[in-house]
């Protein structure tokens, strides 16, 4: 599902030089990424969703090379194929849950918004302990109700390949089996790939591998 | 459609900007809008009036206050000419002559002293009660009845030209014989009353005890065959009645009282001329203005003062528009996390654009609404706004 080659990637101005080995997910893999602050795990996910273009290298997302394609492109790719868990879950203040929920729909003609959409929207939320409250505006949210409004988001369009950045992170422990479960489940049912950033190591006996940035890190002399 | 309502949703959640942004454009495109509106309305209010109106004779001076006090009542009373100039008309044997006396108030409206031709060259028509038949009566338009709440049997007292002037005239208490149909002009804001009623007001005729069968003799200061001097203590009438109408009388020559001006209305274009003709030149103490044409005058100089006033305005509108667009430019800014968000899920340059294209939308439809709102509810007072601008 993930294919990456030799990638180097560096922030315009920054000592941090991020290097990665060739590497490969395989599809419906779920994958760990383990690491300590700052080692590149989330420049990772954003340079395998095409957020980022590395300086060498390839990323290769079911046979797509994201790496090679023009930022439109990419963006398109993207909204279609991958679901991505911000780790500050990047919801908008100004809608509601479900707007939130449904908002990839709105704003790309590759996703048709229908009633099945929003039933899905729906039972999606009532999954994750957020039925009730999809009229209520985020900024109204805890940080544990903002994070499952994040999963939902990233889940609705039932993407190949979901990248979660510290997906559970904002939760308590016992909401965090729970919703990791469901994640899981989701996964699963789709037959999508999972790749996930996380510190917590508790969790990582769920995954089927685990990568140890400390292996990838170099800082530039 | 969801541009729109994610554009919409945003707009919602901060209220205080958009409606800020609204009322902005909203101002801007209300003021020419209102202008132009009030300016139509003045014009086809002032034409009309000017245009049904021959000729207007009055005293030597300006032409526009002749005709803003005669065809609209305004409060600015011009130089006075006397009822000899109606005579010379009326015996000319070219025109008919409508004197008019606009000096006075009631309750703030004009109180218009005429003859009855007025309301016939007017087409004025009684709706309630009858016509002025006798001293001390007066016919109201249909919007003193309205506005003062008052109708046939009712009475109206004429203000005091100088409160504290204790010898001055003291109020008279009109009758109300009549209401007129509304004819939507200066006409339904007037009290009209006879002209001899309009000099009783002023104090020229009046009316009091018959001080030359010296009933008491306290009021008499001084008694000839000829003459008799009452002192201040006569009490004058202040209400004309059936018991008291006879004793009032006029001292001097009607020929001498005064009128603010005159309609003239020639027998035909020829006579009308020939009218002009007499009163042309720097001898006649009259003038003979075509009210049209002063009426045009007048317009002209609206227009121009308009003209500038677009041109100030446009300056403005400009200065706005590039603030507007400073204001989205510098929201931009701000949106730049709302921005990336739209960017990481996979949101393209164009559903930005397209989601700022809907929000301005529906600022310019907002706006445009309440200036459609603004314009409609302006619409019924504009004929009030006119007065208020450019007669009274």
């Amino acid at each position: 599902m993930i294919r990456i080659e030799t990638l180097t990637f560096s922030y315009p101005g920054a000592e941090f030089t991020l290097n990665v080995p060739d590497f490969r997910i395989e599809p419906q893999e779920k994958v760990a990424v383990i690491g300590p602050s700052g080692s590149g795990k989330t420049t990772l996910l954003n340079l395998v969703a095409g957020i980022l273009v590395p300086q060498q290298g390839r990323v290769l997302c079911a046979d797509t090379e994201v790496s090679a394609l023009d930022d439109p492109a990419r963006r398109a790719f993207r909204i279609s194929n991958i679901g991505f868990v911000f780790q500050d879950f990047e919801l908008l203040d100004y809608l509601n849950v479900l707007d939130n929920i449904i908002h990839p729909y709105r704003i790309s003609s590759a996703l048709q918004l229908n009633v099945d959409v929003r039933t899905r929207a729906s039972e999606l939320a009532r999954q994750m302990d957020i039925g009730d409250k999809l009229r209520r505006r985020v900024d109204h949210l805890s940080q544990g109700e903002k994070q499952r409004v994040a999963i939902c988001r990233a889940l609705l369009p039932q993407p190949d390949l979901v990248l979660a950045d510290e997906a559970t992170g904002n939760l308590d422990p016992r909401n965090k089996g729970q919703i990791l479960g469901l994640l899981f489940d989701s996964v699963a049912a789709h037959g999508a790939t999972l790749l996930a950033v996380t510190h917590d190591h508790e969790l990582l006996p769920h995954f089927d591998r685990v990568v140890d940035f400390n292996d990838f890190r170099s800082d530039a002399p | 459609m969801d541009s729109l309502y994610l554009a919409w949703r945003y707009l919602a959640f901060n209220k205080l900007r958009t409606a800020t942004l609204v009322i902005c454009v909203t101002l801007i495109a209300i003021l020419p809008l209102a202008l132009q509106v009030l300016l139509a309305e003045s014009e086809r209010q002032l034409l009309a009036r000017a245009g049904s109106t021959p000729l207007l004779l009055g005293a030597r001076g300006s032409a526009l206050d002749l005709a803003m006090n005669a065809l609209y009542f305004a409060d600015e009373t011009p130089e006075l000419i006397s009822m000899a100039a109606d005579e010379a008309i009326a015996t000319s044997g070219l025109a008919m002559p409508i004197p008019l006396y606009v000096r006075f108030q009631a309750r703030r409206f004009p109180i218009v002293g005429t003859t009855l031709d007025y309301f016939g060259f007017r087409g004025l028509r009684i709706a309630q009660g009858r016509q002025l038949a006798l001293l001390g009566e007066c016919v109201i338009g249909a919007d003193v009845a309205e506005r003062l709440g008052i109708g046939v049997g009712d009475s109206l007292l004429s203000s005091p030209e100088a409160l504290f002037d204790l010898a001055g005239v003291y109020p008279l208490k009109m009758q109300v014989v009549g209401v007129l149909a509304r004819a939507h002009s200066a006409d339904d804001r007037a009290v009209f009353v006879d002209l001899k009623t309009a000099w009783v007001v002023q104090g020229l005729v009046h009316g009091h005890e018959d001080v030359t069968r010296g009933e008491d003799s306290s009021v008499i200061i001084d008694r000839t065959q000829d003459n008799v001097v009452a002192s201040a203590r006569l009490v004058e009438y202040t209400e004309i009645t059936a018991d008291n109408i006879d004793s009032f009388h006029f001292h001097g020559s009607p020929d001498s009282y005064p009128l603010s001006a005159m309609i003239v209305v020639p027998n035909d274009d020829k006579a009308g001329t020939l009218l002009r003709g007499r009163y042309l030149g720097s001898e006649p103490p009259y003038q003979l203005a075509v009210p049209k044409t002063v009426i045009e005058g007048l317009l002209a100089t609206i227009f121009r003062i308009k003209e500038v006033l677009d041109a100030v305005i446009l300056i403005v509108a400009v200065a706005t528009v590039l603030a507007l667009v400073l204001v989205f430019a510098l929201s931009l800014r701000l949106r730049q996390r709302e921005i990336q968000t739209v960017f990481h899920i996979g949101g393209s340059r164009s559903t930005i654009a397209r989601l700022l294209a809907a929000e301005i939308v529906i600022i310019l439809l907002a706006a445009a609404l309440l200036c459609a709102l603004g314009i409609t509810v302006m619409q019924p007072f504009s004929d009030e706004l006119v007065r208020v601008l450019f007669i009274a």
